[in-house]
């Protein structure tokens, strides 16, 4: 294959800026590219501005400042009704005195569609998200997540190129919500269309998208697949709020290329410099619980301390411990349920320790709230 | 104890179950009707009781057979369309009668209530009570026709002997301005005392005006109180709110010297130049200033209704809409306004209803023209004392609510209102 042309992303945030109260900004300096039927998932804390951003693209608010360019054109002063966007709400905003067969059919109908086209794409619809045979129902008269398959099939019935999804899963059950999941990234496969997703489930957001967008504050924090964020958090902020995470502070002793030892309470640590700053400067280091290993053997790990087991979580495929460390009370641990394993009893001492790449040492925002 | 059935399932005390939870369930409920008592009560003596009192006395027409008893017994074999006056015995009763009702000042009021169906007759009672005494011996029907040349008129006694029963429907044909003639069959009334139904018209289409100028001026103003942010709103709701706050009296003034012939909008016209001096426009004290003066007062009624059910309308459903492609006048027309159809239903029938039944204002302000029918229910309550046409009129404006009601019902569904 030859190499990809460069050109221009579907969908665009220029340095854009958005202020509802001229005080304060609520999402900052943004800059974003989309390609052409990507899924791109924007996940962060509740009030981060993930909604705000989906506004905008819709065109419901307008951005403060910058341009957001759709398919290489500025949409700034396109009304909504004219975007050809599609759009999920959390509450699904279907319209109840309409029937199902009726709310699919009225962006077709406001397009001016004629009556035997209506009729095959609305059954269409309905077949895609396995629902024909409802469409004389209200949707008062469907299960949550039967509106919800009918709001996906009306968001996409009038082919969009983008389709934006505002949490759209947020109201369902565990259960339904996994297979929605699946639903909807079947159907996103299926159709090619972009879609951009926000939820501020991590869980979500790792099993849909091609790309995450990681919100705080305004800020994107890192922009990444899902293995890549999981894997290679650049900051605190995404290693803590993707996953589960060890914290450790510490201070850097001494750079070496990639690598950094960090001085913490007790000991030092080898660690993978990834945002740190040079000798002296404080930074914490962040290492996935399922990535120490209890007894290593003799030298396979550059870093092996000894740590008191304080609680032992038996969770069926592994047992979650909780262990003193490095004046880390609640450093965690989760040793795989695979009979390798001699059984920890609380109160001993063991010896655990992990490689120097799955240890990042990260930079340590002054606003961070110091490790529990 | 009563004896325990094996198996029954008892309370610790050996009760059986159903014994005691009967009675748990006794002690709620009295408890219940405790708290709603008082208000029933209340609701019983100052509603039910006087409407009940009020159809009662549409119909009701006991006075005649009570004052006139032996009159009317003696009138029993008298047949009204024979063409002959009644017999001796009759007028011979009718002077015993009258000689009682002169000791109970009866007669004159039996008078009065034949005078609604035929002019005269509460003079001839009057005239009649004052002489009748003087009446001692035979014959009866001489003297009475001495007194007054009216006791042999046949159209008199078909009278009596029509309204000696202890119900009427005369008063109902009145209200729909039909009469019995005097051979006892139904009638239009005469051309110049037709008024009734045409002012149960001018009520209804009053009414009609005044709710669609309450829609047409409350809709814009309760949306844009349920669109925008609380603090405006309040305010908004305030000044909606304040007709209800300031007294009926001051707030019809107001609109007598705002809109009289040289109040301030005519004088404000002639100003600019808008009309002349003598085109002055004529406001109030006709129907004009009716509509105006009750769709200002009734505002509140239909925006309370509009506000709380576009509140709970989530603006995401217009922005579905627009995403959906359609323009803004689009989801307005097809997403928003179905969704207000129960705050439009509520609120229309709610000023329609108050409106029908409206007096103070279409009093003060309504001149001749611009009257409606409870204005004529109080003149027959208070100046004419015909109690029983007030009540007939009364009760058919009862009954064009209720059908109201009724046909909301079919409509829209009474489930479906909201009120606030
Ligand atoms: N219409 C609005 N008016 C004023 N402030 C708003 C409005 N919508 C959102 N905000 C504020 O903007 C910030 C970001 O909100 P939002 O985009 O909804 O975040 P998210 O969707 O990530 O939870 C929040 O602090 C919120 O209070
Ligand atoms: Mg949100």
């Amino acid at each position: 294959m030859s190499a990809p042309a460069p050109r221009e992303a579907f969908v665009r945030f220029a340095d854009v800026q958005k202020s509802y109260d001229g005080e304060t900004l609520v999402v900052k300096n943004l800059d974003l590219e989309i390609d052409r039927g990507e899924f791109l998932t924007m996940l962060g804390p509740s009030g981060s501005g993930k909604t705000t951003c989906l506004m905008m693209l819709a065109g419901f608010e307008t951005a403060t400042y910058g341009d957001i360019f759709l398919d290489g054109r500025s949409i700034n002063n396109v009304a909504p009704h004219r975007r050809d966007i599609g759009m999920v709400f959390q509450n699904y905003a279907l319209f109840p005195h309409m029937t199902v067969h009726e709310n699919l059919a009225f962006p077709l109908e406001v397009r001016k569609l004629g009556k035997a086209e209506v009729e095959e794409r609305v059954a269409r619809a309905l077949d895609m998200v396995e629902l024909t045979g409802f469409g004389s129902r209200r949707p008062a008269q469907l299960s949550g997540g039967q509106q919800q398959r009918v709001a996906v099939a009306r968001a996409l019935v009038f082919e969009p190129k983008l389709v934006l999804m505002d949490e759209p899963l947020g109201a369902l059950d565990k259960q339904l919500r996994e297979q929605m999941q699946f639903e909807i990234r079947h159907i996103h496969e299926r159709l090619g269309v972009t879609v951009v997703y926000v939820t501020h489930d991590q869980g979500e957001a790792l099993t849909m998208s091609d790309r995450i967008a990681v919100f705080n504050d305004g800020v994107i924090q890192q922009i990444s697949t899902p293995e890549g964020l999981y894997e290679r958090p650049e900051n605190v902020f995404v290693a803590q709020f993707i996953g589960e995470n060890n914290r450790l502070l510490g201070t850097v002793a001494e750079r070496n290329g990639d690598l950094c030892s960090v001085t913490v309470e007790g000991g030092l640590v080898q660690a993978l410099a990834v945002s740190c700053g040079g000798r002296g400067e404080a930074t914490i280091l962040s290492l996935r619980p399922e990535r120490v290993t209890v007894a290593p053997e003799a030298g396979s790990c550059p870093n092996v301390f000894d740590a008191v087991v304080e609680e032992l979580i038996y969770l069926g495929d592994h047992v979650r411990s909780r262990l003193r460390l490095l004046g880390d009370e609640e450093f965690i641990v989760k040793v795989p349920n695979s009979g390798m394993h001699r059984p920890m009893h609380v109160g001993e001492t063991v010896q655990v320790g992990w490689s120097a790449e799955d240890c990042r040492a990260l930079d340590s925002p002054p606003s961070f709230p110091a490790a529990n | 104890m009563a004896a325990i059935a094996p198996g029954q399932l008892t309370t610790a005390d050996g009760t059986p179950l159903k014994v005691s939870f009967a009675r748990a369930l006794r002690r709620s409920r009295l408890k219940a009707l405790g708290l709603v008592l008082p208000l029933f009560a209340f609701l019983l003596i100052t509603f039910l009781v006087p409407i009940g009192d009020m159809l009662f006395r549409s119909v009701e027409n006991q006075l005649v057979g009570r004052v006139l008893h032996r009159t009317v017994a003696a009138l029993a074999d008298w047949d009204p369309a024979s063409g002959e006056l009644p017999g001796e015995p009759v007028f011979e009763a009718l002077v015993a009668d009258f000689v009682e009702g002169r000791e109970n000042r009866t007669t004159g009021r039996v008078g009065v209530r034949l005078n609604y169906e035929l002019g005269g007759m509460s003079s001839l009672f009057r005239k009649t009570g004052r002489r009748a005494k003087r009446i001692r011996e035979a014959p009866y029907r001489a003297a009475m026709i001495a007194i007054d040349e009216r006791w042999g008129n046949l159209d008199v006694w078909r009278l009596v002997k029509r309204e000696s029963d202890a119900y009427t429907a005369s008063y109902y044909l009145a209200a729909v301005d039909l009469r019995f003639t005097a051979e006892g069959s139904i009638a239009r009334q005469e051309e110049e005392r037709q008024i009734y139904l045409r002012l149960f018209g001018r009520t209804l289409w009053l009414s009609l005006i005044i709710t669609t100028l309450c829609l047409l001026l409350g809709y814009p103003i309760s949306y844009l109180m349920a669109t925008l942010p609380v603090r405006t709103s309040n305010l908004l709701m305030i000044m909606v709110l304040l007709p209800f706050w300031t007294s009926l009296l001051v707030r019809t003034t107001c609109w007598i010297a705002l809109l009289q012939q040289q109040g301030v909008i005519n004088d404000l016209l002639v100003w600019t130049g808008l009309i002349g001096e003598d085109n002055r426009l004529s406001m109030i004290h006709n129907r004009t200033g009716t509509i105006i003066a009750m769709t200002h007062i009734l505002l509140p009624f239909m925006v309370l209704p509009l506000y709380s059910v576009m509140k709970t309308i989530p603006p995401s459903y217009m922005r579905a809409a627009r995403s959906l492609g359609a323009n803004p006048f689009t989801a307005f027309v097809r997403v928003y306004m179905p969704n207000t159809a129960a705050g439009v239903g509520a609120g229309s029938i709610l000023v329609f209803i108050i409106a029908i039944g409206y007096y103070i204002t279409p009093a003060l302000v309504g001149g001749t023209s611009g009257t409606l029918i409870s204005n004529f229910i109080a003149h027959h309550m208070q100046v004419s004392l015909n109690w029983g046409l007030a009540a007939a009129l009364g009760a058919l404006l009862l009954a064009a609510v209720l059908a109201l009601y009724v046909l909301y019902d079919k409509l829209v569904g009474i489930d479906n209102m909201r009120l606030g």
